[in-house]
């Protein structure tokens, strides 16, 4: 069994304060709660603040490229199903340079877990706006303001039919790490878009500003029933509902593959003794 | 004897089927078989040929001079007669096509009457020309029914007799009403192995151990994806069809992370979105394979056609400083054995290795008496289980003397592996320090490089010792200028260098090409591209400056007679 002190890893580079500590705190609580051992689990990444993620604990580790977490995610997952893979982003990193393999992945609802630090705005790149960003906010690049409507990456994914759908919030620990735990014993693909403060570039929405809205989405709330997570996922404003909005059980993208319904690829011997009977195909 | 065929006509209209059956025909006859094709990026209508060469010598390129055109368009008439040689013809039907030739080129074939006649079936047709090509070369119909039977085997008997009634009707009718047909090919003895560039990269992939293949469909590449998915369970590969080609790249990557051999093909506006895939590539040190199937540019250029215009593109694409190595095979022999080649290197220096193909060479086919798979090398490079569990410490990017750290399989041990598109340290963390920067790019560059440029191999030389005339070449150009260097070294001094291994550029330590060169009084570079990418990068390389350059640029490859011509217009002058 694994302990917290198996999952030290280097000194976080992040701003004092930051919502990324108590994310990255509650996720290795969740993980040796859930008796995970650091080697049998990899975390992909991109780019950004919480790209970071995976240097400040102890597991396997791809640290990509902007936006490209999902795809390698999804070819490591491919290669060893058996390997627990999870993908840690940014709103900006997920929502933003990487939208176009969000929305692929919950198609293929492979079985990937990923956690979007979702801030609503750019920190590693000092104060943009992300496409989380309230309309009409104003920053250095949009100094008029943000012109363009706010992405609900709730909707958005309850709409795809996402197998596993959930937010939490950076200051709501004990609820974020049920969450966790719910998502990584999921099978298939899970989001969980998790509100976490900036700070430094973010000024309205302060721990504060979420502390006034949030709410736990009721004990009776079904979410199989997806009409009704779609008018939960629609609440933001005056309230804002944390938990899981929407689940279901497609089957996972791997469980479909043949190939590997033995042994994962991983584990499957190079074998070229067919190697001349195919090469009599062309006789 | 060497005849050359042609089947024109729309797309849609089976003149692929065609040509396949007749380039089996041949090979399994015993001839050596050289087709290409030239087709529109459209899906019906247009006019695309396919060109068959056999002969009892051995071919590798296309013949401007037809003995036999089928001609399935008026197009074909228009565009062909002109090409036809002293004993050619052109089959064609005169109620499908409405209209008559009275020239005795001219054989007017019923292929819709006779295949509704014999067949039952209009859609036959095809197997009635098929049939007429056979009887005008006087061959025995055996080989082809038995090529019917494999064919329609999953459609039952009587689409097989039906077929085989078509053919013989075809047959028939060529025999009796070709009065001028002078032609013979009488079989030789056994069967040839007649396969395309894109297959020998697919075979050659499985061959290789390649698990995965991530790639968005994009000719001339998309070829090789069918191949190895027609092949998912006999070899236990998966195939996965990415959204883009950023994401074919990055999926290709995560799973070579995750411990298998991958691969991802494409054009060059694929190879465009991934090139921060390549730059990642580097960083991590991710072994991978990437086909760079080239057709002409810039943007969507002629998609369909041929040309040999990335060369510089692959070469400096990508940003900041690493090793790759480019390989350009000239035959589908040499795709398959490079393919193999590609996937050695790449996990062995865990690297990126590029295979540069274009449209000409991936679409032709070649016959050949077989590969030798006891030539294949396959080491697995990785740390794996028992082996990887049993060290006391583990960095993925640990210092060695050849720049090359352990490359484990995350999982098989209770180490972790840790890697980075940020410059890291040893365990893969991020950093920002000065002297881990400088020596880690030590090790990328300048540890791995000197190992590397010993594992490529010289260009190949082909024609008279101490030529006075040596053509240069790379990539797909290998046939039309060894079958030209055969044509003109009647009479002259001539040879050829022909580059397979581009990138870093072959040394002169094993075989001093550039002796060769300087020694000659005409050196010509022949590429398939306007600007002469490779006397440029030979120049840049070596220092060396050719003499002139043969450049061809339509989206078309060079043909036999028309780069002799070429040729010959410099070395006249000798």
């Amino acid at each position: 069994m694994s302990t917290l002190e198996d999952y030290k890893g280097r000194t976080p580079a992040w701003c004092p304060g930051c919502g990324n500590f108590s994310i990255l705190k509650t996720f290795k609580e969740a993980a040796v709660e859930l008796g995970m051992e650091p080697h049998q689990f990899t975390i992909v990444s991109g780019i950004g603040q919480a790209a970071k993620f995976p240097h400040y604990l102890k597991c396997n580790t791809f640290n990509g490229l902007h936006g490209r977490s999902l795809p390698v995610a999804t070819g490591l997952k491919l290669a060893n199903h058996e390997m627990t893979v999870v993908a840690v982003a940014g709103d900006g990193d997920c929502y933003g340079e990487g939208g176009n393999h969000l929305l692929h992945a919950i198609r293929r609802n492979i079985g990937i877990k990923l956690f979007v630090h979702d801030n609503q705005i750019y920190g590693l790149t000092k104060g943009q706006a992300s496409p989380t960003s309230t309309e009409g906010i104003r920053t250095k690049n949009q100094p008029l303001g943000v012109f363009s409507e706010q992405f609900n990456p709730m909707t958005f994914a309850i709409a795809l039919d996402c197998s596993f759908v959930a937010r939490g919030f950076a200051g709501d620990g004990e609820h974020l790490k049920g969450l966790i735990k719910e998502a990584m014993a999921h099978k298939g693909f899970s989001l969980v878009d998790i509100l976490q403060p900036c700070v430094t570039f973010n000024k309205l929405n302060t721990y504060e500003w979420y502390q006034q809205r949030i709410y736990h989405l009721e004990p009776d709330y079904n979410p199989e029933d997806r009409t009704e997570a779609f008018r939960r996922s629609l609440e933001w404003g005056d309230r804002i509902p944390l938990g899981i909005f929407f689940r279901n059980n497609r089957t996972a993208y791997e469980e479909r593959i043949s190939v590997i319904e033995a042994n994962p690829l991983v584990k499957q011997l190079f074998d070229i003794s067919k190697i001349e009977s195919t090469l009599k195909e062309f006789y | 004897m060497d005849y050359t065929i042609k089947i024109g006509g729309e797309a849609g209209q089976g003149i692929q089927t065609i040509g396949y059956t007749l380039g089996l025909v041949f090979s399994r006859t015993g001839y050596h078989v050289f087709t290409h094709q030239d087709y529109e990026s459209r899906v019906r209508g247009g006019h695309n040929f396919f060109q068959i060469r056999f002969a009892d010598h051995t071919v590798m390129a296309s013949k401007d001079n037809v003995d036999i055109v089928v001609a399935l368009d008026r197009e074909s008439i228009i565009n062909y007669e002109k090409e036809l040689s002293v004993v050619g013809q052109i089959i064609y039907d005169s109620a499908s096509l409405k209209q008559q030739h009275e020239s005795p080129q001219f054989l007017d074939i019923p292929f819709v009457q006779l295949a509704v006649e014999h067949g039952g079936n209009k859609i036959m047709a095809n197997t009635v020309a098929v049939g007429a090509v056979m009887g005008m070369m006087g061959m025995d119909l055996d080989v082809l029914i038995a090529i019917l039977k494999d064919t329609f085997k999953k459609k039952g008997e009587e689409v097989i007799k039906n077929n085989k009634a078509a053919a013989l009707a075809g047959y028939d009718y060529a025999v009796k009403e070709c009065i001028k047909c002078s032609f013979n090919a009488a079989p030789l003895s056994k069967s040839k192995m007649l396969i395309s560039g894109n297959d020998a990269i697919g075979i050659g992939a499985l061959a290789s151990g390649c698990k995965f293949y991530s790639a968005y469909p994009m000719t001339p590449s998309t070829g090789i994806m069918n191949y190895i998915a027609g092949k998912e369970a006999d070899y236990g590969v998966i195939v996965e069809q990415a959204e883009d080609e950023i994401a074919a790249i990055n999926m290709a990557l995560g799973a070579s992370f995750g411990g298998v051999r991958a691969m991802t093909g494409t054009s060059g506006g694929g190879f465009a979105l991934m090139v921060e895939g390549l730059s990642l590539a580097a960083m991590t040190e991710t072994p991978l394979v990437i086909v760079l199937g080239q057709r002409p540019g810039p943007a969507t250029g002629l998609p369909t056609r041929t040309e040999q215009g990335d060369l510089q593109f692959a070469l400096y694409t990508a940003h900041g400083e690493f090793p790759r190595v480019i390989l350009a095979p000239g035959t589908p022999e040499q795709a398959f054995y490079l393919t193999n080649k590609a996937f050695d290197l790449a996990e062995k220096y865990q690297i990126t290795v590029i295979i540069l193909t274009d449209q000409y060479i991936v679409d032709s086919q070649w016959t050949f008496d077989g590969f030798d798979t006891g030539k294949l090398l396959y080491t697995d490079y990785r740390l794996r289980g028992d082996v990887f569990k049993k060290l006391s410490a583990y960095k993925r990017h640990a210092f060695t003397d050849n720049g090359v750290s352990p490359l484990a399989v995350p999982g098989d041990a209770l180490h972790v592996v840790v890697t980075d598109s940020d410059e890291h340290d040893e365990e893969g963390h991020l950093i920002e320090d000065a002297a881990t920067r400088t020596t880690m790019t030590e090790k990328r560059v300048f540890r791995k490089l000197p190992n590397i440029i010993k594992e490529i191999a010289s260009p190949l030389f082909y024609g008279k010792s101490e030529p006075e005339t040596v053509l240069v070449g790379w990539g797909s150009t290998y046939g039309v200028m060894k079958e030209a260097v055969d044509l003109l070294s009647r009479e002259q001094k001539i040879a050829m260098l022909h580059f397979s291994e581009l990138y870093p550029f072959p040394s002169t330590a094993t075989f001093d090409y550039l002796h060769v060169l300087k020694n000659a009084k005409l050196t010509l570079c022949i590429e398939n591209n306007a600007t002469g990418q490779f006397a440029r990068l030979m120049r840049a390389e070596t220092g060396f400056e050719f003499t002139s350059r043969i450049n061809r640029y339509d989206g078309r490859p060079f043909t036999l007679e028309s780069l002799a011509g070429e040729i010959y217009v410099y070395t006249g002058r000798l």
